[in-house]
């Protein structure tokens, strides 16, 4: 049963900053990560803008940013309180999660705190699975409303609307329901710095998967090798459109 | 000895064309002994989608499984039925659209197992290559699961054939599933139907942030007319507001792979680059000739896309015309 008090649960993942250009460890066992700067994934900054959105709404009392991952996490956590969460939850594990037992830490937490809603990023620009929202719905058996450009919180449902391939989707949730944002769902506020000064006396828990009673599950997917993307052959300048048709033609594309 | 379903993606009675390149993904598994490849048809009334699915070469049957709740592709309500359907199964592969990426995770957690996304390479049954950090880097993973659920990358597979008259078996599948309530479809907004869709267009015609605002983009969608080419753009233009946010190409838009991809005044991030990597030809024109479209593109020009777009346009236009072309 859901509690009085309105809570909306953020996942907040740590990653490599969007600017960085990626390079690949020569023996191929991942990437470098060396003196990288590394940042809140920007599709969580999104979903944590949202919720301080609906809190400043009066629709919702308390935000947690959840974190799983190293204790280097707590920076982007910090910054998530500096942005506004109340308070933060790190579940701290060293080695790299797969999705689905992500999915299960974080089903774990919202049955401790019982929130309305979870807003997620459709998906973290590292790894690129997209798969933690739509998992932890499953596992909670509620509703997910993924994609999300717009959204709406009317009592007990939530009405969004989703970015498809198609154009926009407009579904109706009853709540708690999981959502995860896409990139025009707003625009997150810059952090000023009396916040991160006051960020520093906000709660910050850490946790492990043991502590909370999870048992991992085994991991289903295995990464053997990282490489660099195969590259494309240089083309050729032309000088005016009259050999940039004649180029077509000849490639023969037109 | 692999068993493949695949989910096939439909609206309005017609599959879409994401399906066939799952097939082609789904053949490549079989290629160590061979397969059966079925696809899932789950719709209302399925009747005019499974005989398109029928269709495609390579199958073995189309399953159907019409109920009303169906009307409308909902993940929390196709997922408990595709799980119903999985046991028989090695593999459920789902396209890598925004209609797999919602609906093949929450499968893949009822079943157990992570998901393998946007499978670029098929290397053995369980191996597969799939893209990382925007297709920055490639990984070769492994599942180990007792099923692999995965999403196909459409940019990275060309569609399966299409064959009349030697069509498979279609069956109805009668499954035995409670399906939830508590997510409703409300509506959709209109697609531009007089141009081709984005994600699947032979021809696209993107403009960057250089066309200055949304008036300007009408000298590409006169271009992208003479081409018959769907039209896109950058995001720097999206959240300049020139052009709606589906129009976006690239890492956090749509991955596209067209045969041409036309970049008129688009610098080339990274971001964006990802998205048409695997378009066959680029054509880039922008009037910074360092700029990094270039390295990736095909064919360059470099001037004032004002002048060379209207330039290209009537050159297309009088080829089309002298060659008799509609």
């Amino acid at each position: 049963m859901m509690s009085g008090v309105k809570r909306i649960l953020v996942g907040i993942k740590r990653v490599i900053d969007f600017s960085v250009r990626v390079r690949v460890k020569p023996d191929g066992s991942g990437v470098v990560t060396d003196g990288v700067k590394m940042s809140i994934n920007p599709f969580d900054e999104i979903a944590l803008e949202e919720a301080l959105r609906i809190r400043e709404r009066g629709l919702a009392d308390e935000i947690i940013a959840v974190g799983i991952g190293p204790a280097e996490a707590q920076q982007q956590l910090r910054t998530a309180l500096a942005m506004g969460a109340d308070r933060a939850v790190l579940v701290q594990i060293e080695q790299p999660l797969e999705p689905l037992a992500i999915a299960q830490v974080l089903f774990k937490l919202v049955q401790q705190h019982e929130p309305q809603l979870v807003i997620l990023g459709k998906q973290a620009i590292d790894d690129d699975n997209g798969q933690t929202g739509q998992m932890l719905a499953a596992l909670w058996d509620r509703p997910q409303a993924t994609f999300a450009s717009r959204l709406e919180l009317d009592g007990a449902k939530a009405r969004v609307t989703r970015e498809v391939d198609a154009g926009l989707e407009t579904i109706e949730v009853d709540l708690p329901a999981v959502v995860t944002t896409d990139l025009r769902l707003n625009e997150p506020r810059y952090v000023k710095l009396p916040d991160i000064m006051k960020a520093k006396k906000k709660p910050l828990e850490l946790t492990t998967p043991a502590a909370l009673g999870v048992t991992l599950p085994a991991a289903s997917v295995h990464t053997l090798k990282f490489e660099p993307p195969p590259v494309r052959a240089r083309g050729v300048r032309v000088a005016s459109v009259a050999e940039l048709v004649a180029a077509l033609e000849q490639r023969g594309v037109l | 000895m692999s068993a493949v379903l695949i989910i096939a993606e439909h609206a309005h009675g017609r599959l879409n064309p994401s399906t066939a390149k799952c097939v082609s993904c789904a053949q490549a598994l079989a290629a160590d002994g061979g397969s059966g490849i079925d696809i899932a048809v789950l719709a209302a009334d399925a009747a005019t989608v499974a005989a398109q699915a029928a269709a495609l070469q390579g199958i073995r049957r189309v399953l159907t499984v019409e109920r009303p709740e169906n009307a409308e592709a909902l993940a929390a309500v196709l997922a408990p039925q595709i799980v119903a359907l999985a046991p028989a199964y090695t593999h459920v592969l789902g396209p890598s659209t925004t209609f797999g990426k919602d609906l093949m995770p929450r499968v893949a957690a009822l079943l157990g197992v992570s998901q393998i996304s946007d499978i670029m390479t098929v290397q053995s049954v369980r191996r597969f290559l799939r893209p990382i950090y925007a297709s920055n880097v490639v990984v070769m993973v492994e599942a180990t699961g007792r099923i692999v659920v995965a999403t196909v990358r459409t940019a990275s597979f060309q569609p399966a054939a299409s064959v009349t008259g030697a069509a498979v078996p279609i069956e109805a599948a009668k499954l035995q599933v409670a399906l939830p309530t508590h997510t409703r479809f409300v509506s959709r907004s209109q697609v531009d139907a007089a141009r081709p869709d984005l994600q699947t267009a032979a021809r696209v015609v993107s403009g960057g942030r250089a066309l200055a605002s949304a008036d300007n983009f009408q000298i590409l969608y006169r271009l992208a007319d003479a081409l018959g080419a769907a039209v896109g753009a950058s995001r720097a233009a999206v959240d300049a507001g020139y052009v709606p946010n589906d129009l976006q190409v690239g890492q956090t838009g749509k991955i596209i792979a067209p045969e041409l991809y036309l970049a008129l005044g688009i610098s080339g991030a990274i971001q964006h680059l990802t998205g048409i990597k695997d378009a066959r030809t680029i054509v880039a024109i922008n009037k910074d000739g360092e700029a990094p479209i270039f390295e990736v593109a095909d064919i360059g020009l470099v001037g004032d896309l004002f002048q060379l777009v209207p330039e290209l346009e009537a050159l297309i236009r009088a080829r089309t015309k002298a060659k008799g072309l509609p």
